[in-house]
């Protein structure tokens, strides 16, 4: 894996406060990292200053091992990258002018300008909307066009700042696959900001949990969401146990996934072999000392209590059955099962309970 | 009640028979102040553009300065560009007063200021991240610039609109400056007063006649283009 | 998109051609001549008549400035005229006096009248004697519109109530229009109300107006106008041959004989009678 993007010490002020304080930040070649934190924790700002869009601010953009700015100027640096913003920011022309634009600036021939803007429209599935006015479509179709434009101009790495944020769950669905397809053919580096975890699940190899203009841990989805290096952290992603795992087998609607060795039965329609990330919500997992064998739950896990934590009003659970597992349940139950660490439990969940995302 | 019948007969009369006078005098305005507008777009969208676009102390003071430059009275122009052009005035060298020259100079200075200010005003409404699409897209700053241009082509029409509106149908600077001079400064606002002082009503109205028409025409037009623009 | 791009630079391209068209008017600063004169006679149309024939012979061009004559004569005074075209006799020996300008010739005259509502409040017909009508005016507080100008329909206003000695600014009666002759004939004829003017243009506005001629014929009332070169020793700028050319003309046969029948196929009458050559002392008689 090469590195093509780096920055170092990068800090932004404004009006002296902190919006941006990022010791260091290595992206590498083909990746996806998905920027997530509440709003005002700094993605956009990151984003827009490793753009190198923002006059002043202190610390090291490094592209393909050229500093930007000193070895590499700014205009080629920007040429070479591209940026979709929450809003479409779509210009008063037609679709196709649009998707055009990046390369007008270019200065690029006529011809390729056509081919280019052509496949890129089909490529987001808005070909028969090309001539059509900017200022007429849906926001889904803004954001696809926002989109094509960014992507016209073959970007060696692209920015998105929360691009699917404004659109209603189906339309963002949609796009959202769509735009997890060509990620994946065309093998562009990304960088994406987000708010929803899931949006971040889906897309990236890698996730960055920032607030307050720093980033607070980074690493892979499974291990940033089970493993939160602090509070904040956990209070922002930590809610759900994340597990990986692949398809090993279905029938009559429920699919058996096989996760670090255990299978874990689900529902919904995916292939053998698909790899599925499972999120598990620990209000959904019931502990109980002997399970018994009639019940709805599809799933039962043995495992041992690794910690017992008090939140208040009730306790939180975490088990080692192979594999992670979270759980909350009151303080009667701890009682009444007299948990302690290190106890052995059986934890059962329904199939419907796990919320599943391909991969 | 007789009189303005009789005046509108006349002012008919005299535009259908395309009156000689009357044409040269309604083709003298069109050029003058076209071109006043013409000038006054490229020194206000580019100033205005560069007001807008870049912060600076003491931005706020300019933009009021523009603003208030809007409203210029045309007699307080023609006052100061007669007083510079006279003989004995700094550019008197130039020896322009009294031309059509001289008008196009004092309305290039009354509609500047309208040009602008609605320049900026346009500028300032789109967003501000337009501006940072656009470059995160490959655009330089010309191009960028020029962008935004194109994006607030229809306020910048409206403020061509504007700046031809208040030439056209000013008279102070242009009875100042260029002294209604017969056969070759005499404009349709300035021959409208006059012909009114000299009693010829008729030919008042009629030219009072060819300035609405000349306005609602040039109005019209840039109208329509607004309005296809926003169908697209 | 496109299509606006180009109108606009269609546009551009076809004001500044005609520009080039309008700017080659600055040609030849030597031969302009720049003539300020009196609003009366150019909305009288007498120069209209005038000035094509002196610059079809001349070659000249002759950019008017009809203004009052008090302003023609500030405009003479900084040397922004060649040459004026005025009726302010005590206006203009002063600035002969003062080195101003050269050469005053007599042109033409007319006479002023004083006119006003038929009703004839004041009851000032028949009176001879303008000053006499002036202090009835006066007496009876009766609106009188003065131009207040500067102009010399003003001057020559201000010398007559000097002569009748009555007291005039100030006065609830007295108002003034700060506007040329003929617009101030056209208000005096809204206002019902009594004013002084120059027959030339009254006889010009007549058919629009409601105001009858009540007082006319006294010697006071003489509205006599000179030519007066600018003086090229003090303002080397001036086209003084051109000035001098003008002068010339205006006193010339040609030019006189103009003057001599202008008016008389539209008003029966003429506005103006010329006097070149002639002494001040023998008009009117």
């Amino acid at each position: 894996m090469t590195s093509i993007l780096e920055a170092k010490g990068l800090r932004v002020e404004r009006a002296g406060a902190q919006l941006l304080d990022v010791l260091h930040l290595n992206i590498e070649e083909s990746e996806v990292l998905a920027l997530i934190g509440p709003n005002g924790a700094g993605k956009s700002t990151l984003l827009v200053t490793l753009c190198h869009l923002f006059k002043s601010f202190s610390g090291a953009i490094i592209f393909k091992g050229k500093q930007v700015g000193r070895e590499l100027p700014v205009s080629q640096y920007r040429r070479r990258i591209s940026m979709v913003f929450q809003e479409p920011l779509l210009f008063n022309a037609t679709v196709f002018e649009n998707v055009a634009a990046g390369l007008r600036f270019r200065s690029i021939g006529r011809q390729e300008i056509e081919g280019s803007v052509k496949e890129n429209l089909e490529r987001f599935g808005i070909g028969h909307l090309s001539d059509r006015s900017a200022r007429t479509l849906s926001g889904g179709e803004a954001q696809r066009t926002s989109l094509a434009r960014a992507f016209a101009v073959k970007p060696d790495m692209l920015f998105l700042d929360e691009p699917f944020s404004a659109l209603d769950p189906p339309t963002r669905e949609s796009l959202i696959e769509d735009l997890e397809r060509i990620l994946d053919e065309s093998g562009t580096t990304a960088i994406f900001a987000t708010h929803d975890r899931i949006e971040a699940l889906r897309l990236s190899d890698r996730i960055a949990v920032m607030n307050q203009g720093r980033i607070l841990q980074i690493g892979a989805p499974d291990d940033v969401m089970n493993h939160p290096a602090d509070e904040f952290v956990a209070s922002f992603v930590g809610v759900e146990t994340i597990l990986k795992g692949k398809v090993t087998g279905k029938k009559l609607g429920i699919v058996t996934v096989s996760v670090l060795g255990h299978e874990v039965a689900v529902i919904g329609d995916y292939g053998i072999g698909e790899n599925l990330i499972l999120c598990i919500r620990p209000e959904n997992v019931t502990l109980s000392i002997n399970p018994s064998e009639t019940t709805s739950a599809r799933n039962t896990f043995r495992g041992t209590i690794e910690r017992i934590v008090p939140m208040g009003l009730f306790h939180k659970v975490e088990l080692d059955c192979g594999f992670p597992l979270v759980a909350y349940i009151t303080q009667d139950a701890v009682d009444a099962l007299s948990l302690c660490e290190g106890s052995d439990v059986a934890a059962s969940l329904k199939a419907t309970a796990i919320h599943v995302v391909r991969k | 009640m007789d009189l303005i019948l009789e005046g509108i007969k006349k002012a008919f009369l005299l535009l259908f028979t395309l009156d000689r006078e009357v044409l040269d005098i309604t083709i003298l305005s069109l050029k003058v102040s076209g071109l006043a507008t013409i000038i006054s777009i490229f020194i206000g969208v580019s100033t205005g553009t560069m007001i807008a676009l870049n912060e600076f102390p003491g931005k706020r003071i300019v933009v009021s300065l523009v603003n208030t430059g809007m409203g210029l009275p045309p007699v307080v122009v023609g006052l100061f560009v007669t007083i510079f052009l006279w003989r004995s005035g700094p550019f008197g060298f130039l020896g322009i007063l009294y031309t059509p020259l001289a008008i196009i100079i004092a309305q290039s200075i009354i509609a500047t200021p309208i040009v602008m200010g609605i320049t900026v005003a346009a500028m300032q409404q789109l967003p501000r991240k337009l501006r940072l699409q656009i470059l995160a897209l490959g655009a330089t700053r010309l191009q960028m610039v020029w962008t935004l241009i194109k994006e607030a082509r229809l306020s910048l029409l409206a403020a061509v609109m504007a700046g031809f509106g208040g030439v056209i149908s000013e008279i102070g600077a242009s009875i100042m400056v260029g002294g209604n001079i017969k056969g070759y400064s005499r404009v349709l606002t300035t021959a409208t007063v006059m012909e009114t002082s000299r009693g010829n009503f008729d030919v008042a109205i009629a030219l009072s006649i060819i300035l609405l028409l000349l306005a609602y025409f040039i109005n019209l037009i840039l109208t329509h283009i607004q309005q296809k623009e926003r169908q697209r | 998109m496109k299509k606006i791009t180009h109108t606009l630079i269609t546009v551009i391209a076809l004001v500044f051609l005609s520009s080039v068209l309008v700017v080659p008017a600055v040609y030849a600063q030597q031969k302009n001549i720049i003539l300020a004169t009196t609003t009366s006679t150019q909305d009288s149309g007498l120069l209209d008549v005038l000035i094509p024939i002196f610059e079809k012979k001349t070659g000249y061009f002759v950019k008017t400035i009809a203004v009052g004559s008090g302003q023609a004569m500030a405009m003479g005074q900084k040397g922004e005229a060649d040459v004026l075209l005025v009726h302010s006799p005590a206006a203009e020996k002063k600035f002969i006096e003062d080195g101003y300008g050269i050469n005053r010739q007599l042109i033409m005259h007319n006479d002023f009248i004083v006119v006003g509502s038929p009703a004839d409040p004041a009851k000032i017909k028949g009176i001879k004697a303008t000053t006499e009508v002036f202090k009835k005016i006066a007496t009876t507080g009766s609106l009188f519109l003065s131009r207040g100008d500067n102009s010399g329909t003003h001057a020559k206003e201000k010398t007559i109530w000097k002569a009748a000695a009555v007291k005039y600014e100030g006065e609830k009666w007295y108002q003034q229009t700060g506007l040329g002759m003929g617009q101030t004939l056209n208000v005096a004829s809204e206002k019902k109300a009594y004013t002084l003017a120059d027959r030339g243009t009254y006889l010009a506005l007549k058919k629009n107006l409601d105001l009858n001629i009540l007082a006319e014929g006294d010697a006071i009332l003489l509205n006599i106008y000179h030519v007066i070169e600018a003086n090229p020793a003090k303002f080397p700028k001036v086209n003084a041959p051109g000035g001098k050319a003008f002068a010339g003309f205006m006193v010339s046969k040609e030019a006189q004989e103009i003057i001599k029948t202008f008016g008389v196929d539209k008003f029966g009458s003429p506005l103006f009678f010329p006097d070149a050559g002639k002494k001040v002392e023998d008009l009117g008689k």
